[in-house]
């Protein structure tokens, strides 16, 4: 059967189809073009539908800008929503110069606009008016990229529907023979993608964009409904509207196909490194870090973003619940400057507040920050308060996904997680232990009246040798240390 | 073949107004109207010739109708936001006004005109 299988294999690789194979171009949106598996068709056009707010004219906009910076592809935008100057403004805001590109004969805008109210229909019409217009901005910066952005405003603006559906069919005929790729965004329908159907026309490559609002917290989701001649992700991948623009975050569950190093990176708590085999954390490991209010997690996760910052690599830290500034200082009084790596730029403190945005995209965000500060340790302080946000199997879902990018990055990751003496966030700790490497639980305990006493346990450390024993730890300005048994 | 038709309707509509009837029964003096059309289709004639008969029988020769062919200059179809062909704009007396079609549906024409009330009276106080 193997044999058989393999010849058979053998037999079809055999003619050399990369010449047949669908052409891509890429849109140069952040992820965008990892999930399509390299762009949109080329020569074709690809239709984006969305609720309103939800960012298909920013995407197809960026298409034409990318296009016209990045691959020398110019691009026309035919806009029948916002003027042309309206466009400008809003890309503006993400930095980029559109006058300019206009100058450079890079792009054109074309404002269409009708307004039902002062037309009069009367008799036989077609709409080779709009064609010649499409036609002269393509000519006039000679555009590989065309952005159709709301076409179906045509069903509003003229009466006779029979007309406007056979002229679309006959304008992505045309867009087809004249072999430059489309954009066309429309809005979702009820119960169809769009409102007056047009995936009937374009069937080549289907993008849906969500924006859900749940618990008041907003998360954007962009699929992959169809993309014919061509395999692509499937699933939903959030994606991130912001001051740069669109990032889509290609990441969904990636298997467990990532390869473990033997390399060992140090905690920064020498007196810890020695229960970890003498040697501390495997790169690329997952390390969790939990105990109840006031334990020294953060300490903990100092101390670790301290010792990365001395080897000269880099850390990343996601800070939940302090400001930058806050850990600073108070890190400062546990005998750990991190704000020298700060000036350093080997530090980077990322603060936000865990309900500012929904889970995806505080995935979407820590997923950009590492793709941009490229650190080798990523430390979240504390995941508790993710939970917050969403649910327990949702925050689980998540960190599996960000554990499973970290480790094919080899980017060792630190968690810390707040548990209370019993209750719901104790089971959040178990739910999420099982994708942890290394587990560390800290506590304390009373010692009769007047003092309490710190206390370390290593519950688990995957893949070495280490202490099991419950330990006694210190916290003072010269740093953390671990003291022998309890 | 397409171009000969057009600059001939132009020269037509230059004389328009000085053919025009002395006896005028409207308020405004002259109307300017632009016909958009994308080559000689028959839908084009055919718009024209409506429209001709419409001002000869309806404006006593105070128009003016200048036809712009969109496949000689494309780039006039922005200003007027043409997006149909045949579109007819009155573009005097104001407000602008926009017909698209082969004007073959001479009351509704009229209407779109001003030169006609819809429904009887909500535009006849105009």
């Amino acid at each position: 059967m193997p044999a058989r299988t393999a010849q058979k294999k053998k037999k079809t690789n055999a003619p050399d189809l990369s010449s047949l194979v669908l052409e891509k171009v890429p849109t140069g949106i952040r992820g965008l073009d990892q999930v399509t598996h390299g762009g949109f068709p080329k020569g074709r056009t690809a239709l984006v539908c969305g609720g309103p707010g939800t960012g298909k004219t920013l995407l197809g906009l960026e298409f034409l800008v990318h296009g016209a910076l990045l691959y020398n592809e110019p691009g026309v935008c035919v806009a029948m929503e916002e003027t042309a100057e309206e466009l400008v403004t809003n890309m503006a805001s993400l930095g980029y110069d559109l006058p300019a590109l206009i100058r450079k004969k890079k792009l054109a805008i074309d404002y269409v606009h009708i307004e039902r109210k002062l037309i009069e229909e009367t008799g036989e019409y077609d709409l080779e008016g709009l064609f010649i217009r499409l036609r002269a901005a393509i000519e006039q910066v000679k555009a590989k990229r065309v952005l159709l952005d709301t076409i179906e405003l045509l069903f509003l603006g003229l009466k006779n529907d029979g007309v406007v559906r056979a002229e679309l069919r006959r304008l992505f005929h045309w867009l087809k023979d004249a072999g430059v790729t489309a954009v066309v965004t429309a809005e979702m329908g009820e119960r169809t993608l769009t409102r007056y159907g047009l995936e009937e026309y374009v069937a080549d490559c289907v993008l849906v964009l969500d924006h859900r609002v749940n618990e008041q917290i907003s998360t954007r989701r962009l699929r992959v409904v169809k993309y014919r001649g061509s395999s692509h992700g499937t699933n939903e991948y959030p994606f991130l509207l912001d001051n740069q623009g669109i990032s889509v975050v290609p990441i969904t569950s990636l298997g467990l196909n990532h390869t473990a190093s033997t390399e060992r990176i140090s905690s920064g708590v020498p007196s810890l490194d020695a229960m970890l085999g003498k040697k501390g954390f495997f790169r690329g490991s997952s390390v969790l870090i939990t105990g109840t209010a006031g334990t020294g997690k953060s300490s903990f996760a100092a101390a670790f973003a301290g010792a990365t910052c001395a080897r000269g690599e880099r850390a990343l830290y996601f800070a939940y619940e302090e400001s930058p500034s806050q850990i600073l200082r108070n890190m400062s009084s546990v005998g750990q400057d991190l704000e020298k790596w700060i000036n350093r730029g080997l530090l980077r403190i990322h603060a936000t507040r865990p309900t500012a945005a929904g889970l995806e995209s505080h995935l979407a965000t820590v997923y950009n920050e590492i793709q941009e500060f490229k650190p080798t340790v990523v430390i979240i302080d504390p995941i508790t308060n993710l939970v917050s946000v969403g649910d327990l199997h949702s925050v689980k879902a998540m960190l599996t996904r960000l554990i499973d990018f970290l480790k094919l990055k080899h980017v060792t990751a630190m968690f810390t997680n707040l548990i209370f003496g019993s209750g719901v966030m104790e089971e959040t700790a178990v739910g999420i232990s099982s994708l942890m490497d290394t587990w560390v639980v800290l506590g304390d305990v009373d010692q009769g009246e007047s003092d309490r006493m710190r206390t370390l346990n290593l519950l688990k450390s995957r893949g070495m040798s280490h202490d099991t024993r419950m330990h006694r730890f210190t916290l003072s300005n010269k740093g953390i240390e671990v003291n022998g048994n309890k | 073949m397409a171009t000969s038709k057009p600059t001939r309707s132009r020269k037509t509509a230059k004389n328009g107004p000085e053919m025009g009837n002395k006896e005028r029964p409207f308020k405004r003096p002259l109307w300017e109207l632009r016909l958009y059309v994308a080559g000689m289709t028959p839908t084009s004639i055919r718009a024209f010739e409506n429209l001709k008969r419409l001002c000869e029988e309806h404006m006593h020769g105070a128009y003016k109708i200048q036809v712009v062919d969109l496949l000689e200059r494309p780039m006039l179809a922005r200003g007027d936001q043409i997006i149909a062909v045949p579109t007819l704009v009155r573009r005097l007396p104001t407000p602008v006004k926009k017909i698209i079609g082969d004007l073959s549906n001479t009351e509704r024409v009229l209407v779109g005109l001003d030169l006609r009330p819809a429904g009887g009276f909500r535009n006849s106080r105009l």
